[in-house]
């Protein structure tokens, strides 16, 4: 069995297709979609288009009724993360003390836009709101560290050891 | 029934329980405007116009979604509500691209109709960030600018409601919300049936036809070409109220007259290839019957559900018709017997089709549409985008004498004619066929349990020894619930019409648009009905197959309903295009 995904078309193994349609006929009713998509998000790390379609067949209705509901919460994501997940903190504390520069900072140096994933895969940028470190705003985090005190020279350096 | 006692604006107003404010007032004659409202369709109080006082609450309310109750004492027209509803529509314009010189829906936009009354002086007041936005003209029959939408959510409730189609949506949320398909799909890529329902549902110029119009007007240029244009039952019945003249208005020989004043050479009638339509329909009805052939028949005038059928039930495909649409019929014969009659080459000849349709204009540019080496038609325009043309050659549509079509594609009977609405393909249908099966000349000209506007329909009729069972189904979400009950074998029907837009062809995506307060409060498919039912009841010929025009066709060139020429020139095939990747 294959574990790597090719492409976002054909993205997924067939243990995750699997899991997702024991999900999909668990949750089974009007009502179910976002717990669907919540699973769907829990199995493959993201939504694909696939996905999208996979829960659209089997639930009876278009891919826009399911797209629609996804793209109005925050917490899906329709791009694979990359394996640095970089997370920039916009909340109060770390936008008053310049978040905002720190973040268009990365987005520029990557060129990618919130939510998406360089093409290499290697870097992805997410916004978040407060990681609890308000004390070292302004914060970011990459996987499982966190950089505080930030400045947006400190960038180059930080992403520079990612490899 | 409960009713309700209540005040507006100081007149009582007695009505039953579950009234709106918003219906109440109409009692009352008070108009309440309204903007995203779409009775029965889109009921969701998001745009705030129809904003009313209530006595005892504190803020404004939503008349179009708020029940009476009983003592209630209702304002709707003070100067806060006024000034609340122009700040609305402020607020819209400062992220709506407001280019209302050239827009094709000046003068029927609802958004510019509101800010005339509400005395909206400075479009510029709340100026700021527009939310991004790009132009999709990916579709070949229309084109979606989100520049002008206002997110009234009117094209994605009809998409999905009447049409079960849910191909556009709202997607993302807050500034970034706007109309589009899963993950932004050009609409060229995604299910969508190309009916139009959104664009005539659309209250601004965000949704429209794509204009082919430059392209009729080269060709009537050209003197190398012939350039003929035939027009379908249903804009007859609809041309007139881009005019001004009252919905139903048949306008039949007036826009004979306009087009010949714009210089076509030929302007014949798609009623000519309806009537060819039922022959070779009906023919095929018959044979199927006869030697067991897959049943339920089902129409195939209407592209748009031929676009559905293909998408949503490719396991349906058998059961269609291979009769070519009208359209489709009509450009053959013009490329084919009528270019031989004239001895010109189909290359010189430039068919251009007048249609209440949309989805035409996908339908012509279909595989196995192209009977003679050419394509059978060259260019399908709405009957919005002919009044446009009328109106730019400086025509006084109002004042011209009514005209006749032209010979010999421009004879027709009453079967044709209906067409144009919901259950008439049926009627010309049962008409010839109750001919040919029981051989009787006196058999019934009028097959009424098959009108009307509902959704679906059914009837039973006993044709010499055969029961023959039919449904009839407009807007293709009933036509799933048609084909669901055929496919579960709860019904047992051996001809079924469907048309993709509710009411038929009057109510096609190309016809003139009526604003939501008129669609709200009239039945828009019924009063342009009457104008077709009313013109065949006064035909002198009321069956298709009495055509003498098409008997001739078939006794010099055609040979019989069915022949392999008929077959070749006459009639397409289908594919299934699956909706999920």
């Amino acid at each position: 069995m294959s574990t790597k995904a090719c492409c976002s078309a054909c993205v997924g193994t067939e243990e995750q297709d699997k899991k997702l349609h024991e999900a999909i006929s668990a949750l089974q009713g009007e009502h179910s979609l976002v717990q669907v998509l919540q699973a769907a998000q829990e199995i493959y790390g993201y939504l694909p288009e696939r996905v999208i379609d996979t829960i659209a067949k089997e639930l009876g209705v278009s891919s826009e009724t399911v797209y629609e509901v996804a793209t109005f919460y925050s917490q899906f994501k329709f791009n694979p993360k990359g394996r640095y997940a970089i997370s920039v903190c916009l909340g109060t504390a770390c936008y008053v003390k310049g978040a905002g520069d720190i973040y268009e900072k990365i987005k520029e140096k990557l060129q990618i836009d919130d939510g998406q994933t360089t093409p290499d895969g290697k870097f992805s940028i997410d916004a978040c709101r407060c990681v609890g470190a308000c004390g070292l705003a302004p914060v970011m985090s990459i996987n499982d560290n966190v950089y505080g005190n930030l400045t947006v020279d400190m960038i180059d350096g930080i992403l520079d050891k990612c490899q | 029934m409960n009713m309700i006692n209540l005040k507006i604006n100081g007149t009582p107003v007695t009505v039953p329980e579950g009234t709106t404010i918003l219906d109440a007032a109409r009692q009352a004659s008070i108009d309440i405007p309204t903007l995203c409202y779409l009775r029965d369709i889109n009921e969701i109080g998001a745009c705030r116009m129809c904003v009313v006082e209530i006595k005892g609450s504190p803020k404004l309310n939503a008349a179009c979604v708020y029940p009476v109750t009983e003592g209630m004492e209702v304002i709707t027209n003070s100067k806060r509500i006024f000034e609340a509803r122009k700040m609305n529509l402020e607020l819209l314009l400062s992220n709506h691209k407001r280019e209302c010189l050239s827009c094709v829906r000046s003068g029927s936009c609802e958004l510019q109709k509101l800010c005339h009354d509400y005395g909206v002086e400075d479009e510029g007041r709340f100026d700021g960030m527009t939310t991004p936005s790009t132009i999709d003209d990916s579709a070949i029959h229309m084109i979606r600018d989100n520049s002008k939408c206002i997110l009234c959510r009117r094209c994605t409730s009809v998409c999905d409601k009447l049409q079960d189609a849910a191909v556009i949506g709202t997607n993302g949320r807050g500034f970034v919300t706007h109309i589009g398909s899963a993950f932004d799909a050009p609409l060229n890529n995604v299910a969508c049936v190309s009916c139009g329902q959104c664009i005539t549902a659309c209250p601004t110029g965000a949704l429209r036809e794509r204009d082919d119009t430059d392209k009729v007007w080269a060709a009537l240029a050209d003197p190398e070409k012939r350039v003929i244009v035939q027009t379908a039952p249903a804009t007859r019945a609809a041309l007139g109220e881009a005019f001004g003249m009252p919905i139903g208005t048949n306008v039949e020989g007036k826009m004979v007259a306009a087009l010949h004043r714009m210089g076509f050479d030929d302007v014949f009638d798609t009623d000519f290839s309806a009537d060819l339509t039922i022959v070779e329909e009906a023919n095929e009805l018959v044979e199927r019957i006869k030697n067991g052939g897959k049943l339920p028949l089902i129409t195939s005038c209407s592209p748009g559900w031929i676009n559905y059928c293909e998408q949503y039930y490719p396991d349906m495909l058998e059961n269609l018709s291979s009769c070519k649409s009208p359209q489709q019929m009509f450009g053959a014969i013009a490329k084919s017997w009528y270019a031989e009659k004239l001895g010109i080459a189909p290359e010189n000849i430039y068919m251009v089709s007048i249609m209440p349709c949309t989805a035409k204009k996908f339908e012509i540019k279909r595989d196995h549409q192209s009977a003679n080496g050419v394509p059978d038609v060259d260019v399908a325009l709405t009957t919005r985008e002919l009044s446009r043309m009328i109106k730019r050659a400086g025509i006084d549509f109002n004042s011209l004498p009514d005209e006749k079509f032209d010979d010999p594609l421009g004879v027709s009977t009453g079967a044709a004619v209906i067409f144009g609405a919901t259950g008439g393909v049926m009627e010309a249908a049962l008409r010839t066929a109750a001919e040919w099966i029981t051989g009787d000349p006196g058999a019934p000209v009028e097959f009424v349990d098959v009108r009307g506007t509902d959704g679906v329909k059914e009837a039973t009729y006993k044709v010499g020894d055969l029961t023959l069972n039919v449904a009839i189904a407009s807007g293709l979400k009933n036509a799933k619930q048609v084909l669901e009950a055929v496919k579960k074998g709860e019904k047992d029907y051996q001809f079924i019409e469907i048309m993709a837009c509710p009411g038929g062809c009057v109510n096609g995506g190309g016809q003139p648009i009526q604003p939501g307060s008129v669609r709200n409060n009239v039945d828009i498919r019924a009063l342009r009905a009457k104008a077709l039912y009313t013109q065949d009841a006064n035909m002198p010929l009321r069956k298709s197959h009495d055509n003498p025009v098409i008997k001739e066709i078939y006794d010099s060139y055609l040979e019989k309903p069915g022949s392999h020429r008929a077959h070749e020139l006459l009639h397409t095939e289908y594919a299934a295009r699956p909706i999920y990747k």
